[in-house]
């Protein structure tokens, strides 16, 4: 039996994807954003063990509730360093007809990444910074990872989702959200681009695993900033 | 039989005997659009929602009771006609003036006296001196109660017991009168008293003969009341606004005659949209007027008003009435019972501003149609006003003309009563158990007595062995306490008006309640996953608890946890059955503790599953707060598991959640919300009070509660004003869950 490795499961789920959403957290994360607000995913050896059968059957169980629109979405921590476990997860998902969402950084792209993408049906795909630079320094993974796994998005025609945390100081530039929605319009498998303001609700998180939050004191950032920034995006990606 | 009021309506069985149902089956006109036709208040109705404003200021200024008419005893003709405006298109008020309180001593005379001098008031001489020799239903009561039921009573073990005021929780067929006069309805009780009349006179026939007397007295009492305001209600209604008036006309004649702890209005809105329709295709009528109508309804159902003392208030959060009005459903042809005056009533929530009452409450089915779904669900993330419940269960049960009384108890219309019968507390009654019959709050000794249990660590199948005992012990005394209530109120203040507006046939329910349903699912829980070491005091009595270990807790779809909880409302309701209840009612159950889980709290001494002596119940059917570890729909999804065949009086749960995690924009709200409605009544769940709010107005309500005079938050089955709460419901409240994961 299939095992993969868990941190949570949030039965209502309504910002990750259409609908409502189940989303499944999965444990363990290459990279370390320094805006991350799962910490406790990081850990490749923590979270639970869980098999694909009992996890599938904790997901269906909530399957009255994704209505039209709704549906499934892993998260992470990185759920493509197992994206062996997820294809098959997937695959069960799509069996009963449910539509199936995969939340990554995407900067891994191999055969197993490849095979997963087959039976995804949405990618909420994390552009976290605009440069090759700043991306390594605040995320410690390389932007041109990214470009390839949207290439290939692209190619496969695969729904995507861009998304930003809006960081003031770091990623609230009016120039890199233009930069954006420029990348957006060069692939057309973009549907649509989410900004999102960052929030330091996971201080506690830190604080608790005893792991320094270099952006504990950074406020989010205000509506009017949000409002603006949103409005440079062009009108198809709202 | 024909009237002429009755012209253009469709032929059927309603005009040969009374059947309001088959009115309704035969001329009602199903409305599948959404909400673009409704309209706004017209400058008449701000100004009388001012002035209902103005006065309720003033009430909560005065410490929440405008004023009191202490000389009069409540009842259909002792007061003169009063006005909320000089330019009331419905009419009447319970006493002279808006928001007077009457007294209605025949429940008892002790809680009236007592609630007049809680707000400065003394209850006039003269009505002191007849009580003198009025045994009320109180004396009644307490003249029969054992010591054993006193002191059940006096541990809170059973608690909120109907024993001092008006049961409540009937529901007149106040249709009736507009669709057949009060003439009619006379004519037809004498029929039924003749027939009566030949039967054996045995105790149940005199009784019932002696109430259709009063019945027949007080439809005459009625009649005189209705033509105090100036109308003649002996003939049917013969349009809309006539309607209404009729039909609210038997409410206020209820509400004058009883103090009941709910007082709920039934299922009215597609019934009166019939007579709006003929009215508008007549051209009597534009939609303007139509709302202006059922506005100014709700403005006097707003105005309702029963005299409490301040502990009753405390025990229910505010000054409630469970004025429910039921809308929506779907009736026995899989036709939608949703009417353009549904959206009427629900649109009274924007057009006078959200209140708790009337208490709108939506009947949910999948096959609502989706524009009214998405209506209700905007409404809802607007004002929190509305608390849904499943049609799709309840229809197969009740037939497609019941209504909700107070928050989730349905009955047919007219057709079937209850006997209100409060709750008992679970957690309470297994550490009686524990402790062998010594109530370790107060100390009192009740119920089988035997040694406290010895273990170290307590051992499951002994612990249930006790348990049973003990439930065994309680069902017995809890049917006979409640038996007892209602053979005294029936006697000492039988509700003449409504029952007058039932089939004298009428089927009759004993509704008993369950408070404490998770913590003690967590504790048994606890006591078969982990390792449950009780702690004693010097006398050998259980007080506390050292639990090692985790367990499985009820809210978190894990059937080890939701099992025991729907196992424990299976043998509730057996045991319960097991002692015939009076005037051969059928025996139904609840979970469902308004806001009153907060005094269970404080009254029940620490529990194995880790809550502190005194800390709140979670309310109604809701998991304890902070034991979900997989979010809301987990928490529906074990709530759903619970067994309606076994709690068909109504199984409440209260759900918060901050608009953020509910979606992003309005209409990804309403959609989500649309969803999450229809998935939990999919899995045969019963009710759910929906609130959108922000944990920050909360909080700030609590700091300036003057800011938010009008802030209305759904609690287990009921809506209420977040300002009438007392500060700790209020902080209760704010802890709950906040379905807040965004």
């Amino acid at each position: 039996m299939m095992k993969g490795r868990i941190h949570s499961l949030q039965s209502l789920g309504t910002v990750d994807g259409p609908g409502v959403r189940c989303v499944v957290f999965m444990q363990g994360c290459p990279l370390r954003c320094i805006c991350c607000h799962n910490p406790d995913t990081w850990d490749y050896s923590g979270g639970e063990e869980t098999d694909l059968d009992e996890l599938c059957r904790r997901i269906l169980r909530f399957r009255p509730y994704f209505g039209k629109n709704g549906g499934v979405t892993v998260s992470g921590g990185e759920p493509l360093i197992q994206a062996k476990f997820v294809k098959e997860l997937f695959c069960k998902l799509k069996s009963y007809g449910i539509h199936t969402a995969l939340d990554t950084s995407g900067t891994i792209l191999n055969d197993d990444v490849k095979a997963l993408l087959d039976v995804t049906d949405l990618v909420l795909l994390d552009h976290k910074y605009p440069t090759e630079d700043e991306y390594f320094k605040n995320a410690r993974a390389h932007l041109s990872d990214v470009e390839a796994f949207l290439f290939e998005l692209n190619r496969l025609s695969i729904p995507t989702w861009l998304r930003r945390v809006i960081i003031p100081d770091i990623t609230d530039s009016e120039a890199s959200v233009r930069l954006l929605n420029e990348t957006a319009k060069a692939y057309k498998c973009v549907e649509k681009i989410e900004l999102l303001p960052f929030r330091n609700l996971c201080k506690e998180k830190y604080d608790t695993l005893g792991i320094p939050f270099p952006l504990a004191d950074v406020n989010s950032p205000d509506k009017e900033t949000m409002e603006k920034l949103n409005a440079l995006l062009d009108e198809k990606y709202h | 039989m024909n009237f002429e009021q009755w012209n253009g309506f469709s032929e059927g069985e309603w005009q040969e005997k009374i059947n309001v149902r088959d009115f309704i089956d035969k001329n009602y006109t199903p409305y599948l659009g959404d909400a673009s036709f409704l309209k706004g208040a017209t400058k008449r109705t701000k100004e009388a929602l001012d002035e209902l404003e103005r006065l309720k200021k003033l009430e909560q200024e005065k410490g929440g009771v405008l004023s009191i008419d202490t000389t009069t005893v409540s009842s259909l003709c002792n007061y003169k006609p009063g006005y909320l405006t000089d330019s009331d298109i419905i009419v009447g008020l319970q006493t002279e003036k808006p928001l007077t309180r009457g007294v209605n001593p025949f429940g008892g005379i002790r809680m009236a006296r007592s609630a007049c001098e809680a707000y400065g008031y003394k209850l006039g001489d003269e009505i002191e001196e007849f009580f003198t020799y009025r045994t009320t239903h109180n004396d009644g009561v307490f003249r029969v109660y054992t010591d054993e039921m006193k002191a059940a009573r006096h541990c809170a073990l059973l608690t909120g017991l109907p024993d001092a005021y008006g049961r409540g929780r009937i529901i007149g067929d106040y249709r009736r009168i507009a669709l057949y006069g009060i003439d009619f309805l006379i004519e037809e009780k004498k029929k039924d008293k003749a027939k009566a009349g030949e039967n054996y006179m045995d105790v149940e026939n005199i009784r019932l003969l002696e109430e259709l007397y009063q019945q027949i007295n007080f439809l005459g009492k009625l009649k005189e009341m209705a033509a105090m305001y100036g109308f003649d209600i002996s003939m049917p209604a013969a349009n809309a606004r006539e309607a209404i008036q009729w039909t609210y006309f038997g409410y206020l004649a209820a509400n004058k005659e009883q103090n009941g702890a709910a007082m709920s209005f039934g299922r009215n809105s597609t019934f009166f949209d019939i007579y709006i329709e003929r009215d508008i295709k007549a051209g009597l009528l534009t939609e303007e007027e139509a709302q202006e109508l059922i506005d100014d309804l709700v403005l006097k159902l707003r105005c309702a008003r029963h005299l409490r003392t301040p502990e009753y208030n405390e025990l229910f959060g505010g000054d409630p009435m469970w004025i429910t009005e039921s809308i929506g459903g779907m009736n026995l042809n899989h036709k939608t019972l949703v009417t353009k005056s549904s959206f009427r009533m629900l649109n009274t929530l924007y057009n006078l501003g959200p209140a708790p009452e009337p208490n709108l409450t939506v009947l949910w089915s999948h096959a609502l149609p989706e524009g009214f779904k998405k209506f209700c669900a905007k409404v809802s993330c607007d004002t929190d006003a509305i608390q849904y419940e499943n049609d799709d269960l309840m229809r197969p049960r009740f037939g497609d003309d019941y209504a909700i009384a107070c928050c989730v108890s349905a009955m047919k219309v007219g057709k079937q009563m209850q006997f209100f019968g409060a709750r008992t507390n679970l957690a309470k009654l297994l550490l009686l158990s524990l402790n062998g019959g010594v109530d370790n709050v107060f100390g009192t000794h009740l119920g089988p007595q035997m040694s406290p249990i010895e273990d170290d660590v307590l051992d499951y199948t002994k612990v249930m062995d006790r348990f049973n005992t003990y439930l065994e012990w309680l069902c017995r005394l809890y049917v006979n306490t409640m038996n007892s209530i209602h053979y005294m109120h029936d006697k000492y203040a039988y509700e003449k008006t409504q029952m007058a507006l039932h089939d004298t046939d009428v089927e009759r329910l004993m509704a008993f309640g369950v408070a404490g349903l998770s913590v003690i699912t967590d504790s048994l829980s606890a006591i078969k996953y982990a390792k449950v070491k009780p702690i004693r005091d010097e006398n050998g009595i259980i007080v506390d608890f050292e639990t090692v270990g985790d367990f499985p807790k009820y809210g978190n779809d894990d059937d080890r946890a939701d099992e025991i909880a729907e196992d424990m409302l299976v043998r509730v309701h057996t045991e319960l059955k097991k002692t015939p209840a009076y005037r051969n009612a059928q025996h139904t159950l609840s979970a469902l503790t308004i806001t009153s889980n907060v005094m269970y709290g404080k009254k029940t001494g620490a529990t194995p599953d880790g809550r502190k002596k005194g800390e709140p119940f979670a309310p109604g059917a809701n998991p304890m707060h902070g034991r979900e570890q997989n979010g809301a729909l987990a928490a529906l999804n074990s709530i759903s598991k619970l067994p309606y065949s076994s709690a068909s009086d109504g199984i409440s749960n209260t759900f918060s959640i901050i608009p953020d995690a509910l979606g992003k924009n309005e209409n990804d709200r309403v959609e989500n919300l649309v969803s999450i409605l229809d998935g939990y009544f999919n899995n045969d769940a019963h009710h759910i009070n929906v609130n959108v709010m922000n944990r920050e107005t909360l909080l700030d309500a609590y700091d300036h509660p003057e800011k938010y005079p009008n802030l209305t938050i759904r609690v287990s089955g009921y809506a209420v004003n977040f300002c009438k709460l007392s500060k700790e419901q209020q902080r209760e409240v704010i802890k709950r869950t906040f379905h807040s994961f965004v």
